[in-house]
């Protein structure tokens, strides 16, 4: 509505620009893993202006982390806010009897958030925050959440969803993880190469290894709970897929033998996974039942068959073939039809489709004479998008709220993770400090 | 005592012909290996003993130390390129794979293993299937050309092991492969 909403605002799009998340927390605490670094790269010009005013902090704050500069990076690096700079503010207020709204208004900022963090002498904390409608002079939203001192990242993410969903109605992904593939390459010749399966915070924090081999990992593919991860290991000399809980780290190989044993993909029930394998002579899907251990095969074709992804619904798989020529995208139910191409009049290379959680939108990988790009196929309307432009992006993944998509792409220094708005209007890099990261799984909303 | 006699005769022609076909084992395990058969072999029936091994030690040699290791053999050339999207044999492999094939033909106990490769451009997972329909399309033309499907393991890697690391196409030419591990 307000003039800064519709007409770019130069200062703005500067520090859209040059944000580097990854400078404000650079002095954070040493972690076991390497970090992700986010960097903007294209921001959205019609961004909400929003000012998350630094919380005050109340009693002993031994273990405290500047929630409110969390809050802020997640709202800038969603696209949809423009978070005011702690510099710019006119005061810092902490309440809401604090706040003069008229300095704000002049400022044409539009949503203010206030906060404190309050020892609970226990030594853990409480944090208490408030969002205000500035034009309004009232109070949206206000909450306390207990906390301590492991749980501070996680409750400025549940600060951010809470913000987030307030002011656009629509669930924010702030507390979900990404799962994805490290590749450590020694320089040596004949030294092994160092493969890790990782998870991160959506804001590349908080980085956990699960397992490392020197034998090539791929295709994490969590369960609908987000408390496991499938994937494929080739640490038995060929590939097998492996089930990992990701709490206590324990592990089963669930399926190998001769051939590809590969692509997990769990079924939205979380009951089942569709797996690719070529043990009857060409790679096929076939329904795997997690509990009864049971296989049985759903597609039969020479040709190749591979990259089975659910619709949200149940109902139905897509998946990528070279039944016609060249890989496209299919879609078959269970209940013996064929399947049926979904990619049409878009080139020659189109593979690896993945559903929005809405089931409206396929992302996936199409190439043409440019390389290989995330592409974005519109199911009711048949419309589709090329919304990267890099030589090699492979790997989308739709956050749970459907609003960005993170992929693999090459950087400088090898593969390194990416994120689009689903419309492509914001762009951004996770680049990993040391070696490359491939695969990005974007994991489900918190239960 | 007779049929003994050959029983042992092979057990001991099976056990040359393992100890001269492992690359496993070092020079010393295999001569270890022989003495203790040698001694058994002697002890029972010399005579059957000493042809089989004669034998079965000539033929295996001859074809492990000089045709394999001969750089101007087919049979040296141990990497099949493909070209791009394709796991069709190209003309310019086609005297390595009938050389191949003869070897296995003529030596039933080696075996190969088929690691098939792709480049990396693509999906990782559309990529691994390509890698397995090279490493297929090697072992149907090897089966063809006389060698035994029991000879043939094939695995693939997809585009997870690059033979040459970088993104352009003398790169990607030389990670689009099928590798023959004896």
């Amino acid at each position: 509505m307000s003039l800064t909403r519709n007409k770019p605002n130069p200062l703005v799009r500067l520090l859209l620009a040059v944000w580097l998340i990854g400078s404000a927390f650079s002095s954070s605490v040493a972690l076991a893993e390497a970090e992700l670094t986010i960097r903007i790269e294209q921001g959205i010009e019609s961004a909400l202006p929003i000012a998350v005013v630094p919380f005050a902090e109340v009693g002993d704050m031994h273990g405290s982390v500047d929630i409110a500069a969390i809050v802020r990076a997640n709202l800038q690096r969603s696209g949809q806010f423009a978070a005011m700079p702690p510099q710019d503010m006119p005061s810092k207020p902490a309440n809401f009897s604090a706040v003069n709204f008229k300095d704000w208004r002049t400022l044409g900022m539009e949503n203010l958030v206030v906060g404190k963090i309050l020892s609970d002498n226990n030594g853990g904390f409480v944090v208490e925050f408030r969002v205000l409608d500035v034009y309004k002079g009232k109070q949206l939203l206000g909450h306390r959440i207990p906390s301590s001192a492991a749980k501070m990242r996680l409750t400025a993410h549940y600060i951010s969803d809470l913000i987030y969903e307030k002011l656009l109605g629509q669930k924010g992904a702030f507390q979900t993880r990404i799962a994805y593939v490290t590749v450590e390459r020694k320089a040596k010749a004949k030294a092994k190469s160092v493969y890790r399966l990782q998870i991160a915070d959506a804001d590349g924090h908080a980085a956990h290894s699960l397992l490392e081999s020197t034998e090539p990992l791929l295709s994490p593919a969590w369960s609908p709970d987000g408390s496991k991860l499938a994937y494929v290991s080739f640490e038995a000399r060929n590939s097998s897929i492996y089930l990992q809980d990701v709490r206590n780290g324990k592990r089963e190989e669930i399926i190998s033998g001769p051939g590809i044993n590969s692509s997990p993909a769990f079924s939205p029930d979380g009951q089942r996974l569709a797996v690719t394998l070529s043990r009857d002579g060409d790679p096929e899907i076939y329904l795997y039942n997690i509990r009864t251990r049971s296989l049985s095969r759903l597609t039969r074709h020479p040709a190749i068959d591979t990259e089975a992804n659910w619709a949200p619904d149940g109902r139905s798989i897509v998946f990528t073939s070279d039944r016609g020529g060249g890989p496209q995208i299919y879609r078959v139910g269970f209940d013996g039809a064929p399947p049926r191409r979904v990619t049409f009049n878009m080139g020659n290379y189109n593979a690896r489709a993945r559903h929005s959680a809405d089931g409206k939108k396929l992302a996936m990988v199409h190439g043409n004479d440019s390389g290989y790009h995330i592409a974005v196929l519109d199911l009711e309307r048949n419309l589709h998008e090329v919304l990267t432009n890099a030589r090699l992006d492979e790997s989308p993944s739709f956050a749970p709220n459907g609003t960005m998509i993170i992929y693999a792409t090459m950087g400088p220094g090898g593969s390194e993770l990416a994120a689009t708005s689903t419309d492509g209007r914001l762009k951004q890099r996770l680049a990993l400090q040391r070696g490359e990261v491939r695969e990005p799984a974007w994991g489900p909303f918190l239960k | 005592m007779k049929g003994a006699g050959i029983k042992l005769a092979s057990i001991v022609m099976a056990a040359f012909l393992l100890a001269a076909c492992s690359s496993n084992s070092t020079k010393d395990d295999s001569a270890n290996q022989r003495a203790n058969v040698e001694d058994r072999g002697t002890n029972r029936d010399s005579e059957d003993d000493a042809q089989a091994q004669t034998h079965g030690l000539d033929d295996d040699r001859s074809l492990t130390a000089e045709a394999l290791d001969d750089p101007e053999s087919p049979l040296a050339v141990r990497v099949i390129y493909f070209d791009l999207d394709s796991a069709n044999i190209r003309s310019d492999f086609s005297d390595t794979v009938t050389a191949h094939a003869n070897y296995l033909a003529v030596n039933p106990t080696a075996s190969v293993t088929l690691e098939g490769h792709a480049d990396e451009r693509g999906t990782p997972e559309y990529n691994l299937a390509l890698g397995e329909r090279r490493a297929l399309a090697v072992r149907r033309h090897l089966v063809l050309l006389g060698a035994s499907a029991g000879q043939i393991r094939t695995v693939s890697y997809g585009e997870e092991r690059p033979a040459e690391d970088g993104h352009d196409e003398y790169v990607y030419s030389q990670n689009r492969r099928v590798e023959l591990v004896y």
